[in-house]
């Protein structure tokens, strides 16, 4: 069991920022997110898109905020436990104890969710059928190559995964590409790629087509694909492979008895509390009147949570609130050189 | 104010009126529409303001710029009409508008 001052859920820049603002005032923190890196929305969604609002930073992008929010908690520091998802919340005495699904479990007196819109899943095919054959002909991620070798394959989407994915596969295997347009999104030089290879007959590209159809009761032995005259073709396949990006979903924290209106949930805007004692909500994920869903909300958000936190971490101790220019203990704990 | 009329996917009727300036997702939201949930809250980063629009409409919208396109293409069941409604804003010459959800965001 970890022991700390706060876990953040969440490794967003609204979590990020968060540990930065535990950090300044002393408090040790935890991070917990699904994905496999910290960045959240601004990572997995938009990391070349620029942002122009993030104060005196006239544009950066997601990525580059990412990394900028990386830098500034280096002190601090902190522990991340990515790929994975807090499954279940209890308390016991004062304390919270978290449990992920990957089996690692924390205790603090403060949860602090950064939540965003909850965690991301791969958005799966719209056939019910699809579910049947999920993990065994149907994939949304590759995370073994070898199970594809010489075999039939149907990549599905017109993004950089299904191009890429193709472009990698047809390497081994008979690929067939099925997207709903004519145009694919991707970088010139993937796409002049892939032109290549459906001149060479590797990539067999089928546009606009989308799935109707999934054959084979106990296996997956083709499928039919139909344009949006009517127009239907069979094609016969070993496996599916999927890709429509990414859906974030609520997920467990609907179950731990907090307020939740629309996804979000309710928080008092003097500490960032919740209807449970001890459990903070900042970032998108938290709702109060003229809320914005903006990342600056978010850090005003975190600077709030993280001096509420003290209170229950430092029972003993008075917060004293100090500026980062002048406090020697802040620098002590920036590690500055004296 | 410009009335726009969201139709469920079973046919179910809801006419509200949207103030000017304002999406058709925004509109949803603040009139309690079922059908749109707009995750992202309008950065056209999620297709879950996903509607479809009935062809006297949609040729009255301005053409989704590629973006749009990219990201309809991560959308539940796409079609030739599909529309992000949080890249549709509302101006007098919509009022009247139809737009139809589908049967679920995700």
């Amino acid at each position: 069991m970890i022991k700390t001052d706060v876990i953040i859920i969440g490794a967003g820049p609204t979590g990020l920022f968060a540990v930065h603002q535990l950090g300044i005032i002393g408090l040790k923190c935890e991070v917990v997110d699904n994905l496999d890196r910290p960045g959240g929305q601004c990572i997995e969604l938009y990391p070349d898109k620029p942002i122009y609002d993030i104060p005196a930073i006239p544009e950066c992008t997601g990525e580059g905020l990412t990394n900028g929010l990386l830098k500034q908690i280096e002190p601090f520091k902190p522990n991340f436990h990515l790929g994975q998802r807090v499954e279940e919340i209890k308390k016991e005495n004062d304390l919270w104890i978290l449990k992920t699904n990957k089996g690692n479990i924390f205790s603090a007196p403060n949860i602090i969710i950064a939540g965003g819109v909850g965690s991301f899943e791969p958005r799966k095919l719209s056939l019910k059928e699809a579910e049947k054959f999920e993990g065994t002909q149907i994939f949304y991620s590759v995370t073994n190559k070898a199970l594809f070798k010489d075999k039939k394959i149907c990549i599905f989407g017109g993004g950089d995964s299904a191009l890429d994915w193709a472009l990698e596969l047809s390497k081994s295997n008979e690929i067939t590409l099925i997207h709903r347009r004519n145009e694919f999104r991707g970088a010139i030089h993937t796409l002049n790629e892939i032109r290549k290879k459906e001149k060479e007959g590797k990539i067999i590209i089928k546009t606009p087509y989308s799935l109707k159809n999934i054959e084979g009761s106990q296996t997956m032995t083709g499928i039919e694909i139909e344009q949006e005259d009517g127009k239907i073709e069979k094609i016969k396949i070993d496996y599916i492979l999927s890709f429509f990006g990414l859906i974030m979903k609520l997920g467990p924290i609907a179950d731990w008895g907090l307020n939740i209106s629309n996804k979000t949930i309710p928080v008092n805007t003097e500490t960032f509390q919740t209807n449970k004692e001890g459990i903070f909500a900042i970032g998108d994920i938290c709702t109060y009147p003229g809320k914005l869903k903006l990342i600056l909300s978010g850090f005003h958000e975190a600077a709030l949570a993280a001096r509420a936190c003290f209170k229950k971490a430092r029972p003993n101790d008075t917060y004293r609130f100090e500026f980062t220019t002048a406090s020697k203990s802040i620098h002590d704990r920036l590690g500055l050189k004296k | 104010m410009p009335k726009i009329t969201y139709i469920s996917h079973e046919g179910k009727k809801n006419t509200v009126e949207v103030p000017l300036g304002l999406t058709v997702m925004e509109g949803a939201l603040q009139n309690n529409i079922q059908g749109i949930d707009a995750d992202c809250g309008g950065s056209m980063a999620c297709a879950t303001c996903h509607v479809y629009v009935p062809e006297n409409w949609f040729n009255k919208l301005e053409k989704a710029p590629d973006a749009e396109q990219d990201m309809i293409d991560m959308a539940y069941e796409p079609k030739k009409n599909s529309r992000l409604s949080c890249q549709i804003i509302v101006t007098d010459i919509l009022d009247g508008l139809e737009v139809v959800t589908p049967i679920k965001q995700t």
